[in-house]
């Protein structure tokens, strides 16, 4: 087979938070779970690396804690890295490492080449501002100039998540945390961005609401053929929507596989425990 | 095809501290286009072969050589999940005994699907959906459903039409007729004889031994792993 390229490139992706003492940083360092006793640092990601292909859907599982959103957090640019490396196969064909671009740059990956929706609907979007706007905000961070575009866009887009056209103007306050999800989805996919993340985008909807967001979810990316990273702690999201899955634990990166075999045939003990439902 | 040199399965699990073992050195060779039958008691490993063979269970050692038309001969045993998958989209289709559906997809757009992620048009994947849910005598009236509320026979009828309608050249099936009445059999029969025809190569675990009849150019007997048992 041709040898495929990742999408998306990361290289032991590091997050602390504190600057650590002579007791964590440390090769065999003693820490309760990711925090150090001595000092109080938190060390939130610790040499995570992934590899993202085009048009696949990655799992990340975990338990609470485990570093999930501080690993979205820090590719979206939400939060610094620590120290590792980052390609993206559509920013000067993967050659440059984008954590260490200009803030500049940074605002141009975020906003063209990457899409986010955010457990918390109030991270991504602004509440108060009509539905609209809100997509449109993230055309015009992208490069949109033309009003008439970004209004067929943006409608596109709505009627695409499923929102009535008649609402556009309403802000998401209005809107059921269904439709809030649905108008976040809007939102990052309005540039047209080759990654999406998303981070327990369905944690705390009824059942119901789960379900269609997470129908959205696959339609879009099936017709879209855009990739995605798919953070839950419900085994039930990551078996419908992902082809492979990562296991996350105290910041690292304990198992990895075909979504089917780490349901399966999980081979960590913390997976097993995990799939099990023994914690 | 498909030549399995000295597999063995375990299953540790680490809480219990205990290991089964399911599958002890296992060699068999499967030419193409023919078609092996595994016959053998509840527990003796003929699923955990299976699933090792379609990536989902991980073997403990042997090795698994599949004659791939795209990515040449592939030990399924140390292949990478990327290359499992694009497998599984292309060319090796597995069929349990159990339907997984997708909410608000109907039956028809589930066997649509199916052929849509090979990169056929749309067209295309509607009008041979169409013929393989014909085939299975999967009422018309059922296409435009949600598959949750079929009864037992139709789903498995669904789940079948699912995997044949991409024409696989490797075809996995897990007592894929455990709970259907005899037409639908039949149906099933000669669905696998017209696969055969065109040269799939298959391997399937039937209760049914009368089914298997005519149909396996061999059969494969398990007998339980010598010790198929937890141990500490
Ligand atoms: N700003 C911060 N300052 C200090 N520690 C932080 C900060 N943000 C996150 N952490 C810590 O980093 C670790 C990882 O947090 P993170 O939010 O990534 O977990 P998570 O896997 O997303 O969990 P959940 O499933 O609960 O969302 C936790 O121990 C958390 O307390
Ligand atoms: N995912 C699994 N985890 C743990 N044990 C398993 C798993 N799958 C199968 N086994 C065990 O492996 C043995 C063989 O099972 P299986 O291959 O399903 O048998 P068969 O299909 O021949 O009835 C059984 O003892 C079964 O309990
Ligand atoms: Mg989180
Ligand atoms: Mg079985
Ligand atoms: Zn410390």
């Amino acid at each position: 087979m041709h040898v495929e390229q990742p999408i998306l490139q990361i290289k032991n992706l590091s997050k602390q938070y504190g600057a650590g003492c002579s007791n964590c940083l440390q090769p065999n360092a003693r820490l309760e779970k990711n925090f150090c006793p001595v000092c109080k640092t938190v060390f939130a990601c610790k040499d995570v690396s992934i590899d993202l292909y085009r048009g696949e859907i990655l799992g990340i599982v975990g338990e609470s804690g485990s570093g999930k959103s501080t690993l979205m957090k820090s590719l979206y640019f939400d939060e610094e890295v620590t120290s590792g490396e980052g390609y993206l196969e559509d920013f000067h064909n993967g050659s440059l490492n984008i954590f260490t671009q200009s803030g500049q740059q940074k605002r141009y990956i975020r906003n063209a080449l990457l899409g986010m929706v955010y457990q918390n609907p109030m991270l991504g979007l602004k509440m108060s501002f009509s539905s609209i706007s809100n997509i449109a905000e993230k055309q015009i961070a992208a490069g949109s100039r033309h009003v008439g575009n970004m209004v067929n866009r943006s409608n596109e887009l709505l009627n695409q998540v499923n929102i009535p056209l008649k609402r556009s103007k309403e802000p998401p306050k209005n809107f059921s945390g269904g439709m809030q999800q649905r108008v976040q989805i809007a939102k990052a996919l309005s540039s047209n961005p080759p990654i999406l993340l998303l981070d327990e985008v369905t944690t705390g909807l009824d059942l119901s609401v789960q379900a269609s967001v997470l129908d959205l979810i696959k339609t879009i990316q099936r017709e879209l053929q855009i990739s995605m990273i798919v953070v839950s702690h419900d085994l039930a999201v990551i078996r419908m929507l992902a082809d492979r899955t990562i296991v996350m634990l105290n910041g690292q990166i304990i198992e990895q596989g075909l979504t089917d075999q780490i349901l399966e045939d999980p081979q960590h003990a913390y997976t097993q425990q995990l799939v099990y439902s023994l914690l | 095809m498909i030549q399995i040199e000295n597999l063995q399965k375990e299953f540790t699990i680490h809480h219990l501290n205990k290991t089964l073992h399911a599958v002890r050195d296992i060699s068999f060779t499967v030419e193409k286009g023919s078609f092996l039958g595994i016959v053998g008691k509840s527990g003796s490993g003929k699923s955990t072969i299976l699933k090792s063979i379609y990536g989902t269970y991980i073997p403990k050692s042997g090795a698994i050589y599949y004659d791939s038309e795209t990515l040449g001969k592939i030990n399924l045993v140390t292949a990478s999940p990327r290359e499992i998958l694009h497998l599984r989209k292309y060319e090796i289709g597995y069929v349990s005994q159990f339907l997984s559906v997708m909410p608000r997809t109907t039956a028809l757009e589930l066997v649509e699907q199916a052929l849509l992620e090979t990169g056929v048009s749309y067209e295309k994947a509607h009008e041979e959906a169409i013929d393989t849910l014909k085939h299975f005598d999967l009422d018309e009236s059922l296409w435009n459903n949600y598959p949750n509320y079929f009864s037992g026979g139709e789903k498995l009828r669904l789940n079948i039409a699912r995997a044949v309608v991409k024409k696989p050249r490797l075809l996995l099936l897990d007592e894929p007729t455990a709970s259907l009445d005899n037409a639908s059999k039949l149906k099933v029969r000669e669905s696998i004889e017209k696969l055969k025809h065109q040269g799939t190569t298959l391997i399937g675990i039937f209760h049914d031994l009368e089914f298997m009849d005519g149909l396996c150019d061999e059969v494969f007997t398990m007998r339980k792993a010598v010790v198929n048992a937890y141990e500490a």
